[in-house]
């Protein structure tokens, strides 16, 4: 098991708080929660050790593109592909821009 | 049943434990309690190099089911075979012992368990085993205002200290997914030998422990398709039931007769499934 810590400069804080996901094998849970005004910040807890740098090129990726909310971002993977990884941030997305109830 | 049919159909194995809880209460009425956001992870989990869930793996839900007040509590078996630890079992405990409160106040609040899981999880040991007999005194407390329901829908099963609380439910429904046993079929398989039960002959495990041979030998109530609005109305019709007068458990001493008949007879050879079904007494 590894943790690892990013930051991203970002927006306003998020509207709303969001949970997709489940650590289960191959796969991972997202966290967002409202994060201070300016600064995304995400704590990765990953069962999968040494990719630390994979992380990192993913999550820079995603956060640089565009502009985004800030948040504070909570991820527990349970050894999902970047693929998995990809596919469960943009549902998070989404349903952060969603209008329906949590 | 017809491929339309099939299609048809939203499967209630496949979902996800949030998504289940919310299938069974009333549209609208879902109220997550001690959620993912609240910061109630396992303290324990990291320290052994395990990746924690922010539910700790069980969902409690607050609602209503047919207008009547209702808890749904949906272990998520997924997340480390669905394993009770201190968390996840604190919150199934605390939410049945608010349930008999909410009764003693004049609230019918009736509870639904959606059993995934292997029993305790082996790296919070006692606290976890604490923690189940915890929920086995909250439901024989709640289950004399108002029903307990269990649900085993597959695919992990229920087996350790949680196949006991599902035989101390006022009634329990299966799928032909699911599995109920005290012990799971590997550990039998290592304590007894492969001779005497093979883990990898899902036949031979499901014709034993399997959801249709549990309901024929009427260890539990209701057997049903893998359709979650069939569920719902089963569950719903079983939630809004009056209290039986005895429950299944409290009938122990009929079925301490009937193994101490077989033992003191062919106990030789290892039961099959329709032995075990004439024992117990064919659901007609």
């Amino acid at each position: 098991m590894e943790q690892l810590r990013f930051e991203y400069a970002a927006g306003a804080p998020a509207a709303r708080r969001v949970l997709v996901g489940v650590v289960g094998s191959g796969d991972l849970e997202v966290i967002i929660e409202p994060g201070e005004a300016g600064k995304t910040s995400i704590d990765v807890t990953t069962s999968i050790n040494g990719y630390g740098r994979v992380w990192d090129a993913q999550l820079n990726r995603v956060f640089s593109a565009e502009p985004r909310a800030a948040m504070k971002i909570r991820i527990h993977d349970f050894g999902a592909t970047p693929g998995v990884v990809g596919m469960r941030l943009a549902e998070a997305f989404e349903a952060l821009d969603s209008k329906e109830p949590t | 049943m017809t491929r339309a049919v099939m299609l048809s159909r939203e499967s209630f194995v496949e979902l996800g434990a949030r998504e289940r809880a919310r299938a069974l209460l009333d549209p609208g009425t879902f109220r997550e309690l001690a959620g993912p956001f609240d910061g109630l992870t396992s303290p324990w989990l990291e320290r052994q190099g395990v990746v924690p869930q922010g539910d700790d793996g069980v969902i409690v839900a607050k609602g209503r089911i047919d207008g009547q007040p209702a808890v749904v509590l949906a272990i998520e078996g997924a997340f480390q075979g669905g394993s009770l630890g201190e968390v996840g079992g604190a919150k199934i405990a605390g939410a049945l012992e608010l349930a008999a409160d909410d009764n003693r106040r004049g609230v019918p609040t009736r509870a639904v368990i959606l059993f995934e899981t292997g029993g305790v999880r082996l790296q919070e040991a006692n606290l976890g085993l604490a923690a189940i007999a915890e929920i086995h005194a909250g439901i024989v407390d709640l289950r004399r205002y108002q029903p307990v329901i269990g649900v085993i829908a597959g695919q992990v099963g229920c087996f350790g200290g949680m196949s006991i609380a599902a035989g101390l439910c006022s009634a329990l429904v299966v799928t032909r997914e699911a599995r109920l046993g005290l012990n799971g079929p590997a550990v039998i398989e290592q304590e007894a030998g492969v001779g005497e039960y093979d883990s990898r002959d899902r036949p031979f495990i499901w014709g034993l422990t399997g959801g249709e041979q549990r309901h024929a030998t009427g260890l539990a109530d209701r057997y049903v398709d893998d359709d979650a609005a069939e569920i719902r109305d089963v569950v719903a019709q079983l939630a809004t039931a009056p209290v039986q007068d005895t429950a299944r458990s409290e009938r122990y001493a009929d079925y301490l007769q009937r193994i101490a008949t077989y033992t003191a007879g062919d106990a030789v050879h290892q039961p099959d499934p329709a032995t075990v079904r004439r024992l117990y007494g064919e659901r007609q």
